[in-house]
């Protein structure tokens, strides 16, 4: 079994007993800062916490709204706030508990435990996570207190156009959306290469894919939905941003734009999004069901299946939201057939779950009941989407209180039951146990609550009651329905409370971290500021299961590098798949560069959606300047002195690497992903409104193709920028400073010079953004092009700063490395975007 | 949840008048649809037990008795073999009823547009003629296959006469054609499904199925010019209609006001409701509405006169309309 060890290695990797003084040092090293500084901390047993706190409170702040919603409804006719008001109430709930708390709330769970399951010290990208953490928490709080001014969004939490049109919405609460939330979601995707980085290369050693944990993997799935779904709604917002302040029209008809457009690229996201709350909360299932029945997990290998493939499946589902827009019927049928696939893992996982509990001893603890509900209400809300996916019952049930009914069922039942389960089993792990007795009455509440508001609702749907209206008629048979719904939403609310009390009575961050349930894997061993006190030599899937002594070794320090061998903070970095150890990466301590980013990045996006404009111009600087300083200060520190470290059983690693291997590398590459899926979406965009157009009209005749000249100059000048800077990478330890320096000068030119070119195409050729979407779609892909090549120029200028200031040479070169991959990214996009903008035109004609 | 079993038993209670509702079908499509919605609910319902049973006996059965649970062939046959075997079924089935919906069976149906707008219906019968209009309400024969050919003039609306057929959404910039037969007299409410701003909630109409020759004397009586009216009270309500200027947005057959931003009021006397489903219908509503259309649906197009006409004018006027049917 022992694939990590050299053959005849000790039985621990490391001898005991340590040196007194290395855990002192260890101490020393993670201790976090005092007083005010305490903000630039971003060890994750801080913003862990703090982000799962964040997260409940928005779900408090949103679930008052639903208490409203069901307030005004409780009997036909009530007004107890105005029309204007209630839609405004009812977009914010909506909004609010899926942007600000379902998706942060089982990321905050991650950044919470997953360090600790998978044995590491920290994530690989910490100052990034609290980035992440901090926007959200700022950017989260001022979007909902918008509600106070009267300036929430009132479109419902879809926004569809035209009725989100400047036209039709010209009041800034549609922009409060499409910015607030907008760059919310760039918090939720920093949160993902976080992770898929972090999972991916920093287990513990010996903890193979095969034996990784499976909440680890549906946050991995998770994070991988994250990074080609939430692009495609910041490119809708974007498009919708556009057309509102520039007049650039994407959905309107009567120049060549598309309401539906919006609805496809939303529900390419939306759809996901439903999977991407609910995989993760799968996942903590799976690690719960396992340690309250004290049985391993039924078909692992098929539960790891379940999961990838709904995250493959939930990407062919955009369409159920569009039944009834008017798609011919029978090519709704490939969309209800893979609505049918979707339920196919959830099974696997429900069958999983219950045959792990006839294999162990149930122990009957509040975790155990939240699961249960969660089983209930679960399986009841996915048979309801089965139904939904039925093409001609959903035009019956769609954008009624059916489908309100379903969607809580789904969201609640597999989402925040399985939370809750969460909560009252991992808090023993990140301080101390909640009540058992208050736990079991909130959860009886909670769940007779949530069935006996939700419920009715399918009913009071099947009776005619559309969503989204502020009151209704008496005489349709509704009242007894909301009646019952508006009851069930106050017991719901007790529940909630008494939750929150025992949370405020009883839990403590810190702890003594003792185990109540006598579970098998690694967030349960003791945990420090540092983490784990050495990292543990993994060999099973349930490791304090097969090996009793695991936890006494590892705690004294037995297992791999159990000291500051740098005397900098580290973490371990190992191969994706086997998790062999490859080098020790020195992370940086705590500074304020970040803190301020993220200040900075609120105040801009709030300011432009004002606007403000030289208040968000100071604050665009202000986040530019500490994102530059983050960077200099602890990225790429270089060689430390101490070159190599033995971290037991003999393994010697360095403590810096280049290239391929290093986390950097990966994180980039997966922004890249990012980027690539953004980049598609317009494409997809463009074509799309190619086809709703028709040739004829592609372009309109009052418009023309751009000029091929221009854009073949482009072309030749991105492909010189590219090899210019690779030239540059080349030259780097090779040649002199000044020649590397020389190198990404003249590559700047070129890029600088080939956007003028590509700009300048399009404006010869008789192409405006405004008067037609087809001009409108072609200068948006090149605008994001030119966004590229202004991040790309600053990348090199930040590069060319660090040659100069002696911080980059042969050795210490990921800034370079880095500034590379998306110069060759960006060239690449802008050779697609020209080939597409000049070429298809022409084939057109 | 055999809760759900009782489901028709507690819809039919007394209380329910069944206007607004898929599970009491008077129309071909919608009588397809309801056949479906039942065989969903009650397979939907089997299903739950079965797996809450299953829960309940891995639960609490005694260890010797649950063998079976414990293999992997559990989580095979339980979550991929019934689930596949169950949704191709489902899948076949559901694939017929959808064929069945969209298949065209009269050459030549009954075509009926509706033009949506924030916050109204605009209705034609365009082979009856351009003047066939009303809003708010659209009538049909019994019997007859209908096309209603649905459009747009603002936002994305949705039209919902569950009765009679599922939505179908109102898109600017495109038409949405939907078929079926109406196969029993009734009044029927529909209403807006896609929210369309403020005043969503009050989007509603009636939809009232007559016998033919009902339906082809409403229709004829729709079409035919407002006489000059012989009663002074009426003629003073129809001076004021001239005066306060509301031909600027609405049409009256036969007269010089021909606006079309607004609900043609040629027969609005004859109509269910006022302001799409709003209010009830009679003089008093009509001045209530003139008065203070902005107190009852704020944000709706039509200004409140309360200030601008006085008592007087504004019961002739309301008078003046309730006669026209």
């Amino acid at each position: 079994m022992d694939d990590v060890a050299p053959r005849g290695a000790a039985a621990t990797p490391n001898s005991l007993p340590r040196p007194p003084e290395e855990l002192a040092r260890l101490e020393e090293v993670w201790r976090m800062p005092r007083g005010i500084a305490r903000i630039t901390e971003y060890n994750n047993n801080l913003i862990g916490p703090l982000f799962v706190a964040t997260a409940l409170l928005f779900l408090l702040l949103a679930g008052v709204l639903g208490l409203i919603i069901r307030a005004q409804l409780a009997v036909p006719g009530l007004t107890i706030v105005d029309a204007g008001t209630y839609n405004q109430i009812f977009t914010m709930h909506g909004t609010v508990m899926m942007f600000l708390f379902a998706v942060p709330a089982v990321e905050a769970v991650a950044i919470a435990l997953l360090p600790a399951m998978l044995g590491t010290r920290e994530l690989p990208f910490p100052r990034l996570g609290a980035y992440a953490f901090l926007i959200y928490a700022m950017g989260g709080l001022l979007f909902y207190c918008s509600l106070f001014f009267d300036a929430a969004p009132d479109g419902g939490w879809f926004m569809y156009p035209p009725l989100t049109s400047k036209e039709n919405s010209p009041g800034i609460n549609t922009d409060m959306y499409l910015l607030g939330i907008g760059f919310i979601e760039i918090s939720a995707i920093a949160g993902a290469i976080e992770l898929i980085v972090g999972i991916l290369r920093c287990r513990a050693p010996g903890m193979t894919l095969g034996r990784m944990p499976i909440f680890a993997w549906a946050m991995l799935v998770f994070a991988g939905m994250v990074v080609f779904a939430f692009p495609a709604v910041i490119v809708a917002s974007t498009l919708l941003e556009l057309e509102r302040a520039f007049d650039w029209p994407f959905f309107l008809p009567e120049r060549g734009g598309d309401p539906l457009l919006w609805q496809h690229l939303f529900w390419f996201f939306g759809h996901p999004e439903v999977y991407v709350i609910f995989l993760p909360a799968a996942g903590m299932v799976s690690m719960i069901v396992p340690a309250m029945a004290r049985a391993r997990l039924l078909a692992h290998s098929l539960v790891v299946m379940a999961l990838v493939g709904t995250g493959f499946i939930s990407f062919g589902l955009w369409v159920h939201h569009m039944y009834a827009t008017g798609i011919p019927a029978l090519s709704l049928a490939f969309f209800a057939a893979a609505g049918f696939a979707v339920s196919i893992p959830s099974g696997i996982q429900v069958f999983a779950w219950i045959g792990t509990f006839a294999a162990g001893k149930v122990q009957w603890k509040t975790p155990a009941f939240y699961i249960l509900g969660f089983l209930f209400i679960f399986v009841l809300g996915g048979l309801t989407g089965v139904m939904v996916s039925v093409t001609p019952f959903d035009w019956q049930a769609h954008d009624t209180y059916f489908i309100v009914a379903h969607l809580h069922y789904v969201l609640i039942g597999g989402m925040v039951f399985p939370l809750l389960a969460a909560l009252y089993y991992w808090a023993p792990a990140l301080g101390t146990p909640l009540s058992e007795r208050l736990g079991r009455l909130g959860f009886w509440l909670l769940f007779g609550g949530v069935n006996l508001t939700f419920f009715p609702m399918h009913i009071s749907g099947m009776m005619g009651m559309p969503r989204r209206i502020y009151t209704y008629p008496s005489g349709l048979g509704l009242e007894l329905w909301n009646m019952l719904s508006t009851a069930g939403a106050a017991v719901t609310a007790l529940g909630f409370l008494v939750v929150l009390i025992d949370i405020a009575l009883n839990f403590r961050p810190g702890g003594d971290q003792a185990d109540p349930w006598g579970a098998g894997t690694l967030e349960w061993l003791d945990n420090g500021n540092y983490g784990p006190r050495s990292i543990v030599r993994v060999t099973d899937r349930y490791p304090l299961w097969s090996d009793p002594e695991l936890k006494r070794q590892v705690e004294a320090g037995a297992h791999y590098l159990p000291m500051a061998a740098t005397g900098r903070r580290e973490a371990l970095v190992t191969s994706p798949a086997e998790a062999i150890p490859q080098y020790v990466a020195v992370l940086p301590f705590p500074g304020w560069g970040h803190v301020v980013a993220a200040v900075g990045t609120c105040a801009f996006f709030f300011a432009l959606t004002v606007p403000l404009v030289v208040e968000g111009a100071v604050s665009f600087l202000v986040a530019l300047g500490g994102m530059i300083w983050w960077l200099w200060h602890g990225t790429d520190p270089g060689p430390m002195p101490t070159r190599t470290v033995d971290i037991g059983d003999g393994i010697r690693l360095p403590t810096h690497a280049t290239g391929a291997v290093t986390t950097s590398w990966w994180a980039m590459v997966t922004l890249m992903l990012v980027q690539g899926a953004a980049f598609a979406c317009l494409i997809v965009a463009w074509l799309y409104l190619w086809l709703v157009n028709g040739d004829a009209m592609w372009p309109p005749p009052e418009q023309g193709v751009p000029v091929v000249g221009l854009g073949l100059l482009a072309l030749a000048l991105y492909a010189a920028g590219a090899a210019s800077i690779g030239g540059a990478a080349w030259l780097l330890g090779r040649a002199s400073q000044a020649l590397v320096v020389v190198a990404l000068l003249l590559a700047m030119g070129c890029f600088a010079a080939g956007t003028a070119a590509d700009g300048w195409a399009l404006w010869s050729g008789g192409l405006r953004p405004t008067g037609h979407a087809y001009g409108a779609a072609s200068f948006t892909i090149f605008a994001w092009q030119g966004t590229h090549v202004a991040i790309a120029l600053l990348m090199a200028a930040y590069t060319v700063a660090r040659a100069l200031a002696g911080l980059l040479d042969g050795q210490r070169r990921l800034t370079m490395d880095n500034t590379m991959l998306f110069w060759l990214y960006t060239a690449g996009q802008g050779a697609f975007g020209l080939a597409l903008l000049h070429g298809f035109p022409r084939l057109l004609a | 949840v055999s809760f759900r079993r009782l489901l028709p038993l507690l819809l039919l209670a007394p209380g329910c008048s069944g206007v607004q509702t898929p599970l009491a079908p008077i129309g071909d499509a919608a009588e397809r649809i309801a056949g479906l919605t039942w065989l969903l609910f009650l397979g939907g319902t089997a299903i739950f037990l079965l797996v809450m049973g299953l829960l309940g006996w891995a639960l609490f059965a005694p260890a010797s008795l649950k063998g079976a649970f414990r293999s992997r062939g559990f989580v095979v046959g339980g979550g991929i073999v019934f689930p596949t075997v169950t949704l191709v079924l489902l899948l076949a089935h559901s694939l017929g009823v959808s064929r069945a919906l969209v298949l065209p069976r009269e050459e030549r149906p009954l075509r009926v547009e509706v033009i949506a707008r924030q916050y109204w219906w605009e209705v034609r019968y365009p082979d009856a003629g351009p003047e066939a209009v009303t809003a708010n309400e659209i009538r049909l024969p019994v019997g007859r296959e209908v096309e209603l050919q649905l459009s747009s003039a603002d936002v994305i609306h949705s039209l919902w006469i569950p009765n009679l057929h599922g939505k179908m959404d109102m898109i600017p910039g495109r038409v949405n054609l939907q078929r079926f037969t109406p196969t029993a007299t009734g009044v029927l409410r529909g209403q807006c499904t896609e929210f369309c701003g403020l005043q969503h909630t009050f989007m509603a109409f009636w939809a009232v199925v007559q016998e033919p020759s009902e339906f082809e004397a409403w229709l004829a009586r729709q079409q035919a010019p407002v006489a000059e009216p012989a009663d002074a009270r009426l003629a003073q309500g129809m001076r004021v209609f001239g005066e306060a200027g509301c031909g600027a947005c609405h049409a009256v057959r036969g007269t010089s006001w021909q606006g079309r931003l607004a609900p043609d009021l040629s027969r609005v006397g004859s109509r269910l409701s006022l302001a799409a489903g709003a209010l009830e219908n009679h003089r008093g509503t009509l001045a209530g509405w003139i008065a203070g259309a902005q107190d009852i649906k704020p944000g709706n197009s039509m200004p409140a006169y309360g200030r601008s006409l006085g008592g007087d004018d504004l019961l002739a006027l309301a008078a003046w309309l309730e006669s026209l049917r």
